[in-house]
């Protein structure tokens, strides 16, 4: 971080301020600035520059980078909503041209052929925010303490299908819970069992909540989907393939949008899921030959 | 005392709500979430929060909220915009949507991200004319717009930088910021909005 006068640059709080006025929202990913045209269109908090949606990096295989710098320079000028760009895990030298960009938030993230088997970036000493996935509370504040400024739950990317975000968000959630109820002693013990630093997980314990906020990933293919990932306790949504893998992108992307903000409201829902065309076909997880949360640790 | 204590609205369609609704906690007042039309029967006032103007000004037309909303304001309900409120409030926005909407109730002009991006947003400190009266206070600006003209009628009652830049303005029962007071510990924006909504207060207008 670094002071200009009396102004402070990248400290904890501006980072994750950033994360808490994205809340109830959608961030949606895009591939080009039509597409994040469309996106901002639909009233999208944020969108997600990258060069190829979830389900074609699956579809393709190969190794998935950064993309191009001037795909993420197209879309900043389209729109004037936040710009979130993928850099692959650990690749920090991926991070810092991002930062360079003037992407309000970096992607560390699983979709991406991982750069370093052992270590995530330390994020601690970029001025722009990091978001980081995972599949459980340990990884989660694993991510936290290397600063993170939220966190995703991962679910499966690109596969249509909402059964691991909801298996990710459901242990996530229930590990703070049960946390809550812990004594003072079994802290110690709940910081072994997650690999994780007993202080964060003694601030789970008084504050009730992850100390940054909680988005979900990984699946979201329709409105209720995202109203049972925030019923669930998200805090917002990112949608990749779920949009514009689907008949009617535009109408999709603003159905979603509504269910998020008023997913308590059944008729809302259902009014928004009304006539939308067809959703992406979605992946049995069973069928799958690689998954992708099982990158990072 | 005796008088029942103000019910504050907070606009929850989208942005930091629970932080608004933590911080008027803190000071006493009430606080209830607006999602439609019928929210906002008997509030004495309503806080627009941060988070994306644009997604926020279309989620006021969806839900219905967006007339309503003018209305009341039109009519004196107190209203207090912090960042992306601010800029539905603002009666001139520089940097936005060609469809983004305003309640137009602030004779300001404003440019949103006028900071630039993410990384240019900053904690700092800013300095309060007489009233709220006191030392500097420290602010969170995200994404923050800047408040580029003021009117004749709108009162600048907070600077920040060497340039003196208005960030916090009122207009009557109108009040905006472009940081968030919400995120940070001090107390005294989140009482001079009580203030203005006190019913007393209002009735006495």
């Amino acid at each position: 971080m670094t002071a200009t006068g009396e102004r402070e640059t990248g400290t904890f709080t501006v980072k994750r301020g950033l994360a808490d006025m994205l809340r109830g929202g959608v961030i949606m990913d895009v591939v080009d600035a039509g597409q994040a045209k469309i996106a901002e269109d639909a009233g999208a908090v944020a969108v997600m520059a990258l060069e190829r949606v979830p389900a074609d990096i699956r579809r393709d295989g190969g190794v998935a980078r950064m993309s191009d710098p001037a795909l993420i320079q197209g879309i900043q000028e389209a729109v004037t909503i936040p710009v979130m760009a993928k850099a692959r895990i650990g690749h920090f030298a991926e991070a810092q041209v991002l930062q360079s960009l003037g992407v309000d938030y970096i992607d560390e993230s699983e979709v991406l052929t991982p750069a370093d088997e052992a270590h995530h970036i330390d994020k601690w000493p970029f001025t722009v925010p990091f978001v980081c996935g995972a599949t459980n509370l340990g990884e989660a504040l694993r991510r936290i303490s290397e600063g993170a400024a939220m966190i995703r739950s991962k679910g499966e990317a690109g596969t249509g299908n909402i059964v691991e975000a909801v298996r990710h968000l459901r242990s996530i959630v229930g590990d703070i819970r049960r946390i809550t109820q812990a004594d003072s002693a079994e802290l110690y013990g709940w910081a072994k069992d997650l690999g994780a630093p007993v202080g964060l997980v003694q601030e789970i314990a008084g504050s009730r909540k992850l100390p940054v906020p909680l988005f979900c990933a990984g699946g979201i293919a329709t409105p209720a989907d995202a109203s049972l990932v925030m019923q669930l306790g998200a805090q917002a949504v990112f949608v990749g393939s779920g949009i514009f893998k689907s008949d009617d992108p535009a109408r999709r992307a603003r159905a979603i949008v509504e269910a998020t903000t008023h997913f308590e409201d059944p008729s809302h829902v259902a009014r928004v899921s009304t006539g939308l065309g067809e959703a992406m076909r979605g992946e049995e997880l069973g069928e799958l030959t690689e998954r992708l949360a099982d990158r990072g640790w | 005392m005796g008088e029942p204590s103000a019910t504050v609205g907070v606009l929850a369609l989208q942005g930091d709500v629970r932080e608004h609704e933590t911080a008027f906690g803190e000071v006493g007042v009430r606080t209830r979430r607006v999602r439609r039309p019928a929210d906002l029967d008997g509030l004495d006032g309503l806080v627009l929060p941060g988070g994306e103007s644009t997604t926020l000004s279309m989620l006021l037309t969806s839900s219905g909220l967006f007339e309503p909303v003018a209305e009341a304001i039109g009519g004196g309900l107190p209203v207090f915009g912090t960042c992306a409120g601010l800029i539905l409030l603002a009666e001139r926005v520089e940097d936005g949507r060609r469809d983004q909407r305003s309640f137009a109730a602030l004779d300001v002009t404003v440019r949103r991200n006028g900071y630039g991006p993410q990384r240019f947003s900053f904690e700092g400190r800013v300095v309060l004319a007489p009233d709220p009266p006191g030392e500097p206070m420290p602010a969170v600006f995200i994404r923050a717009p800047v408040v580029l003209a003021v009117g004749a009628q709108v009162e600048v009652l907070a600077t920040e930088g060497e340039g003196a830049t208005p960030v916090l303005v009122r207009q009557g029962h109108v009040l905006g910021a472009t940081f968030h007071p919400e995120l940070t510990a001090d107390r005294r924006l989140q009482r001079l909005f009580a203030s203005m909504a006190e019913p007393a207060a209002r009735r006495g207008r």
